[in-house]
């Protein structure tokens, strides 16, 4: 079980290789006879292609075969390229037909020796189309909304009720409604999605970008037709993911597609402008919020009401009412999701897919309502805080929110804080204070670790889980040597590579939860079988000494309470026949799941000066107080929330993804058009964890940490503009001419 | 497959450094890449492949003789050509600067500039700024201390703007930070810890 509720801040153990530019991203890999693809994109969002010229692409010297659905490898799985049960299966556009279904799709792909032959080659193809009318995204749609079939994840209804919506409404003493609007966004992980493929008879190798090797490696199986024994997937290192890589997107068919029509190792990398479509994108959403709340500050009922956009081929749902659920002892309330079917590429899961707009929303109408009741914003959330979750009707697993919101409080200085809006001033700034409540489920998977004690005393962990910058390769090796009594050096980690147990993808803060679960558990289950070892063996020291009164530390085991009275696992392993001693845990929810309700929680203050006459805003403070179980690693966790955080910021202030609503191509697909902060964007910015034991959540005792920071923080700062300047924002992001409109 | 032509997460610091450098040594022996054996001076001249003109780059100190077209940008050459991929490609725009090196010692994106137009100049990228095998250059100690980093896909570029602009006398502040290290984004958002590694290493005072 966790010993220490905050773990120690050790360094990654891929630093080295990050500092040095000796790790291999798979862009980054090479193998001989190496050829380069580029992909050629459609220039309309609705329609056929008529001809597709290759002539003056195929003159050009260097150029191996232009790949389109004229002369594409037929796919055998193609039965399967439909909207999955899980949020990672989409519907792929891997040039099996000539229909076009969004601006900025892939059509074809130029496949040359040379990135340089093969980027002129693809600029040279012609092509024609048949039109038809074009359906915009949100808010200019004027579609009919239609209810989705599912929400992302399984368990979570579309649509629901509780108590009587009317009859709360009407015995409320204040009521507010209010429309809050978010736009398309896009992750814009910093490495371009990269693929290398190669053959070896029916056998396949793809070093790739992946947040789910397994997955990955089923789907691409599943769409070939083939075994899944037969595609070996790597991603040593991953440049970030953010929910794009999550998805199994075309581009993982495309490359070993071309790979197989040349009979070359094929790289295909996406340029930055084809990630603005074809690997996802967060949904834009409309959202309507109705409150009522009694004179003193008691809900009396809630509505949220999302309408989200999704593309015309699939049928992905931005969950955004699920938090409302059960955030707040409300006790009538109802959700609802509807989404318009627009020319866009897929929809999908991004940072808090449905928590993060949906939170916006919710906490944005909580904090207006606390201001109409003369309440402060803090006082009226722990007016309606929920013991229980009020949705499932179960208790927590744990919820330290209360502590999150005191010692934030405390730390912030909120007390200081002004009570009337637009009531501070520093020079030209106008100074406001703002805080959210944020919140991310307990999401967990299923996930294999095998872990094998050596007879040297180190220890190898293998489990196919990947990195995605998050510091999981760090984290799992401290696990498995936290349980073992050893230091996380001593454990050497295989991962990366679908050729390790399977373990869960990684979206949905799951990858602790799961496969550090597994980990946990398969280390434990080889301490047990060395303690049996020990007491059951006359030489050792420990021979008859209870299970329960083992302990393993330092590379020992030894007695509670007589440390002195214990021996190595060398010695022990040696004198029991010299052989390693291993096991191989495959780890899932178990009662937990139907019994308690599971989530992360915490508070977000922030500190915003606005330039009266400019509209600027600089978030000049921001504190996260997050309580999410144990932490395996302070130092790593740290980041992940940080990171979640200026992720708010951006979601915010800057990142929207501009529409040309006649051909519904994006405007800005580049990095100086579609603005994420920079160094000189973020100020003060700090994360502090409360300690949180909670036995009952998962055998790890951890809570996922990779989402929870962008959750409350973009309406904290929405409601720290409304304190600094008296007017409130419904329309993300906040930009300088809304301020100044 | 060989386990050697893979690139492999296998285990703790030391033994996986051990084992990437030889998948690595493995690679570059095989054709057709040009990398170490470009690196050779005693090249005899001949007249390249039409479109192609035979150039001579300074890199980490060493010379490279090596036949490119005119369009090859630096970054594709250091990446594709000679295999110094520690170097990334995050635009190929001068967007983001994560390919950012230093040419005759100013930051410069890699990605804006054509490899032909930098011939004799002094380059030298992520690989070269490590006194040696074995020992870190003090700014890259001071991102892995800081954890001025996530997925680490910004961070050669982070860490070339961060040198450069403390030997320029631009980080003398929080503040000056963040503003001279505005060209280099990081979408992981690791924006505190690269700040804290920038200000803790100028405040040794150490030569960088
Ligand atoms: S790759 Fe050169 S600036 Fe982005
Ligand atoms: S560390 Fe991932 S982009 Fe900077």
């Amino acid at each position: 079980m966790a010993k220490k509720l905050i773990g120690d801040p050790i360094d990654r153990i891929d630093g080295t290789q990050k500092v040095t530019g000796s790790a291999r991203y798979s862009a980054d890999v090479k193998r001989p006879g190496l050829v380069h693809g580029v992909l050629v994109m459609s220039t309309v969002a609705n329609g056929t292609i008529q001809t597709l010229d290759t002539t003056e692409t195929l003159r050009l010297p260097g150029i191996l075969a232009v790949m389109s659905h004229t002369n594409a490898p037929k796919l055998g799985g193609m039965d399967k390229n439909k909207s999955g049960e899980t949020a990672s299966d989409r519907v792929l556009h891997v040039f099996q037909d000539n229909l076009v279904h969004y601006n900025n799709q892939p059509i074809a792909m130029v496949i040359a020796d040379t990135f340089e032959q093969a980027v002129e080659g693809a600029s040279l193809v012609r092509v024609t189309y048949a039109t038809e009318p074009v359906k915009p995204g949100l808010p200019t749609s004027t579609d009919k909304p239609l209810t989705p079939p599912r929400l992302p994840r399984v368990d979570d209804q579309v649509d629901t009720t509780r108590g009587d919506v009317k009859k709360g409404m009407a015995g409320a003493a204040s009521t507010l409604e209010a429309t809050y609007k978010t736009p398309t966004q896009f992750h814009n992980a910093l490495e371009p999605h990269a693929v290398l493929s190669f053959w070896e008879g029916d056998k396949l190798t793809m070093y790739t970008t992946t947040q789910g090797i397994s997955g990955y490696q089923k789907r691409v199986a599943e769409l070939f037709g083939m075994p899944k024994e037969n595609v070996r997937v790597i991603t040593q290192y991953l440049g970030g993911g953010f929910g794009s890589k999550g998805t199994t997107f075309s581009q993982a068919m495309l490359g070993p597609m071309a790979a197989k029509l040349v009979g070359k190792p094929v790289k295909l990398v996406l340029k930055r402008e084809h990630m603005f479509g074809m690997v996802g994108s967060r949904s834009a959403t409309v959202q309507t919020m109705n409150v009522g709340a009694t004179a003193d500050g008691q809900l009396t009922a809630m509505t949220h009401d999302t309408l989200a956009q999704t593309s015309a081929f699939d049928e992905f749902m931005e969950p955004a009412g699920t938090i409302t659920r059960m955030l707040y002892a409300c006790p009538n309330l109802a959700t609802t999701h509807k989404f318009i079917k627009a020319n866009v590429g897929s929809t999908s899961p991004m940072r808090a897919p449905g928590e993060a707009p949906g939170v916006f929303a919710l906490e944005c109408a909580i904090d207006e309502m606390a201001d109409k009741l003369k309440i402060d914003p803090l006082q009226f959330r722990l007016k309606n805080y929920a013991e229980e979750d009020p949705h499932r009707n179960r208790p927590f697993s744990s919820k330290s929110l209360r502590e999150c919101y005191q010692q934030g409080a405390d730390q912030f200085g909120w007390s200081k804080r002004a009570k009337q809006p637009r009531a501070t001033r520093d020079g030209n700034y106008l100074v406001g204070m703002g805080m959210a409540t944020t919140v991310y489920p307990v999401n967990r998977g299923e996930s294999t670790a095998m872990v094998r004690l050596n007879t040297d005393g180190t220890v190898r962990l293998e489990t196919g889980t990947q990195d995605l910058g998050t510091g999981t390769f760090t984290i799992m090796n401290q696990l498995a040597a936290e349980v073992l009594g050893l230091s996380p050096d001593q454990v050497t980690l295989g991962a990366g590579d679908s050729k390790y147990p399977e373990a869960v993808g990684s979206g949905g803060s799951r990858t602790t939860v799961t496969t550090g679960s597994a980990v946990t558990q398969a280390a434990q289950e080889v301490l047990k079988k060395a303690k049996k070892m020990a007491y059951s063996d006359k030489k050792s020291p420990l021979y008859a000494v209870a299970e329960a009164e083992i302990e393993a530390k330092n590379g020992r085991l030894e007695s509670k309470s007589d440390p002195k009275k214990g021996e190595s696992f060398t010695s022990l392993l040696k004198r029991n026949g010299n052989k390693p001693i291993e096991a191989t845990t495959l780890s899932k929810s178990g009662a937990e799941k139907e019994t308690h309700s599971m989530s992360a929680f915490g508070a977000i203050f922030v500190e915003v000066r606005v330039d009266e006459a400019l509209g600027e805003v600089r978030i000049s403070r921001m504190l996260g107080n997050i309580a999410a179980g144990k932490i395996v690693n302070a130092k790593t966790a740290k980041s992940q929330i940080l990171g979640g955080m200026v992720w708010g910021v951006s979601m915010a202030l800057h990142e929207y993804a501009a529409l040309d609503t006649r051909n519904a191509r994006i405007m800005n697909p580049n990095l100086a058009e579609y603005h994420v902060p920079v160094n000189a964007d973020i100020r003060d910015i700090d994360a502090i964890f409360i300690d949180e034991a909670d036995e009952t959540v998962n055998p790890a005792g951890v809570k996922g940490i990779g989402e929870i920071g962008i959750v409350g923080t973009v309406s904290a700062i929405a409601n720290a503009i409304y304190h600094a300047t008296g007017k409130r924002h419904y329309d993300l992001p906040i930009t300088v001419e809304k301020l100044i409109g | 497959m060989a386990e050697k032509d893979t690139y492999l997460i296998d285990g703790s610091n030391r033994r996986w450094f051990l084992k990437q450098s030889s998948a690595l040594t493995g690679l570059l022996l095989a054709p057709p890449l040009v990398a170490t054996s470009a690196q050779s001076t005693q090249r005899q001249p001949t007249v390249p492949p039409s479109g192609k003109r035979a150039i001579t780059l300074r890199i980490n100190k060493k010379t490279y003789k090596i036949d490119v077209e005119p369009r090859e940008t630096l970054l594709d050459v250091l990446r594709e050509r000679l295999d110094l991929t520690g170097t990334k490609k995050g635009c190929d725009h001068g967007q983001c600067g994560a390919c950012t090196v230093h040419v005759d010692g100013r930051q410069s994106n890699a990605c804006l500039m054509l490899a032909v137009m930098h011939q004799h100049q002094e380059i030298t990228t992520i690989e070269g700024l490590a006194p040696s095998k074995s020992q870190l250059h003090p700014l890259q100690a001071a991102f892995v201390k800081h954890d001025g980093y996530q997925c680490g896909f910004c961070t050669p570029g982070q860490i070339m703007s961060g040198v450069a602009i403390i030997r320029q006398g631009h980080a003398n502040s929080p503040d000056e930070i963040r503003e001279w290290m505005s060209g280099n984004i990081c979408r992981c958002a690791a924006y505190r810890g690269i700040v804290e590694a920038i200000g803790s290493v100028q405040k040794e005072g150490k030569t960088v």
